[in-house]
């Protein structure tokens, strides 16, 4: 079977610091994966790239087996089609109401009419748990759980093929994170999609994932199932999971 | 000091000249790339016409009071000015004459462009930093919206469209201004001036002052947005983008107020 989305020695550099050094990583189709990671080890520049928000420098990136890593503009719209991505703040436009904003991606990308769009936009809101009510109020009036669950149903509103999640429960607090992170597993198991997810929060990885790989250096130095990732037998990936300042991994504090 | 510290010091002093062209011929470039780009998506379906429509009221018509106010001043003190100037000749009944020529070709797009550049530019660029900063703009991507598009195109056509408009208040208002200081201060007969002022300006000197406007119109939205696109970081980087805009447009329009000049006048 193909993979949903492959990585292929990607590398990506920002100046002098090469971020991204050779990742290969494979996604199976109607799976989950989670990129775990410290900050600044290049996660979102990860998605970013898979977006096409950045370009790699080398390496390839198939999604559905196609090289689309330099796909740009009009060419890339039909790809971008497949994707549905929840920022880490949400990234809710605060000049729109809510309902406008779940239904964005319908009444902009796809021409759709702004009367069915908003009905469609509705029944999302309500699949995470948001009255009709919301749907009027502007961003900027909702709580940072809200608005990530907004941003959730902007992400699934045009029935994406791949979902992206950006931190999804970073600045909430822990009973509202699991809550997200158990509408993130009903959603995607709801639309039928593949997700790519990249977190910090180990509970939060180790709840939405199958599979989980663990990001260091520019590179992918342990893959495996999620019930593996405590039996790794990696000392990096032990360091991280368990939280430990003392390990294989030294934190840049001196610099 | 040795002679190889100070030789050390020269080569430092070359450096910085030579990256400051270098930062400086990239920005050039980055911004001959911006506009193509947005001259590309303009002519490039979809037509987002209800963003025009907002745009052209917050661009256009919210400014309409400031540059009204400015421009009555301006036509006030320049009537005052020109017959205080002109007494020394005993020439002061030239002033509806130079009046009606300094607003249309000069003062009129001018002041207004300055006005709507300290207004809308930083308006546009600390709007479109914030949504840069907060990654609204890598959510338009990701809706399969192009944000130039998006963004950039509606307020570069609603700013081109509004500016001539604009200036054309503008310069009505300036006018009254001046005509309303020449009757209750300085003696002139209302009538006479209209006539005088009616019957000086040619329709040359109010369009090379509204092709001006059109052109500042255009400075103005695409300073906002290209500074805006390119902020960097959190609310610093959008006070300086803000900063940057408005800055730049206003350098730019009064350069570009003289190039044109010589432009429409030359022949």
């Amino acid at each position: 079977m193909t993979a949903k989305i492959q990585l292929i020695g990607v590398k990506k550099r920002f100046g002098a610091k090469q971020v991204l050094d050779g990742v290969d990583l494979e996604i199976a189709p109607g799976t989950s994966l989670v990129i775990i990671g410290g900050s600044g080890t290049g996660k979102s520049v990860t998605i970013k790239s898979i977006l096409g928000i950045l370009a790699p420098d080398e390496g390839r990136i198939l999604v559905d087996g196609e090289d689309v890593t330099h796909l740009r503009g009009r060419t890339r719209e039909p790809l971008m089609r497949k994707f549905g991505m929840l920022f880490q703040g949400g990234a809710l436009f605060d000049s729109l109401p809510v309902w406008e904003n779940v239904a964005f991606g319908l009444i902009q990308g796809r021409g759709m009419a702004r009367a069915t769009a908003k009905d469609i936009a509705i029944s999302k809101l309500s699949k995470v748990g948001l009255s009709e009510y919301v749907a009027y109020l502007s961003p900027a009036e909702l709580s940072g759980g809200m608005q990530k669950r907004v941003g959730l149903a902007r992400a699934i509103a045009a029935d994406p093929e791949i979902i992206f999640f950006d931190e999804p429960t970073t600045g909430l607090d822990p009973i509202m994170a699991d809550v997200i992170n158990d509408l993130i597993v009903a959603t995607v198991k709801d639309v039928g999609a593949t997700a790519l997810s990249i977190t910090h929060d180990m509970a939060s990885a180790r709840k939405i994932s199958d599979n989980i790989a663990m990001l260091y250096g520019g590179r992918i130095i342990w893959q495996g199932p999620t019930d593996q990732i405590d039996h790794s037998g990696n000392p990096y990936v032990d360091q991280f999971i368990h939280g430990r300042a003392e390990g294989p991994i030294k934190m840049a504090v001196r610099k | 000091m040795s002679r190889s510290d100070h030789l050390k010091d020269r080569m430092n002093i070359f450096a910085h000249i030579g990256r400051a062209v270098m930062d400086l011929l990239a920005e050039i470039g980055r911004l001959a790339s911006f506009t193509g780009r947005s001259l590309a998506a303009i002519v490039s379906p979809p037509v987002y016409g209800r963003l025009i429509g907002q745009q052209f009221v917050h661009i256009g018509f919210l400014s309409l009071p400031v540059v009204g106010l400015t421009a009555l001043s301006t036509g006030a003190v320049l009537a005052l000015q020109i017959y205080l100037g002109g007494n020394r000749y005993g020439a002061e009944a030239i002033v509806p004459q130079i009046v009606v020529l300094a607003i249309t070709r000069e003062l009129g797009p001018v002041i207004a462009g300055l006005m709507v550049a300290g207004r809308v530019a930083a308006a546009i660029a600390a709007e479109i930093g914030t949504m840069k900063v907060t990654e609204q703009i890598d959510a338009l991507t990701t809706l399969s919206t192009n944000p130039i598009k998006y963004l950039v195109v509606p307020r570069l056509v609603a700013a081109v469209l509004s500016m001539p408009i604009l200036t054309a208040v503008g310069d009505s208002i300036g006018i009254f201004g001046g005509y309303t200081v020449a009757v209750q201060n300085l003696g002139f007969t209302g009538s006479v001036y209209l006539k005088n002022t009616v019957d000086f300006a040619t329709s040359a000197d109010i369009m090379s002052g509204l092709i001006k406007a059109a052109v500042f119109g255009f400075i103005i939205a695409l300073m906002g947005c290209y500074h805006g696109f390119n902020s960097k970081g959190g609310a610093q980087g959008v006070g300086a983008a803000t900063t940057n805009a408005v800055v730049s447009s206003c350098i730019l329009i009064l350069a570009s107020d003289f190039i044109l000049t010589a432009i429409l006048f030359s022949a």
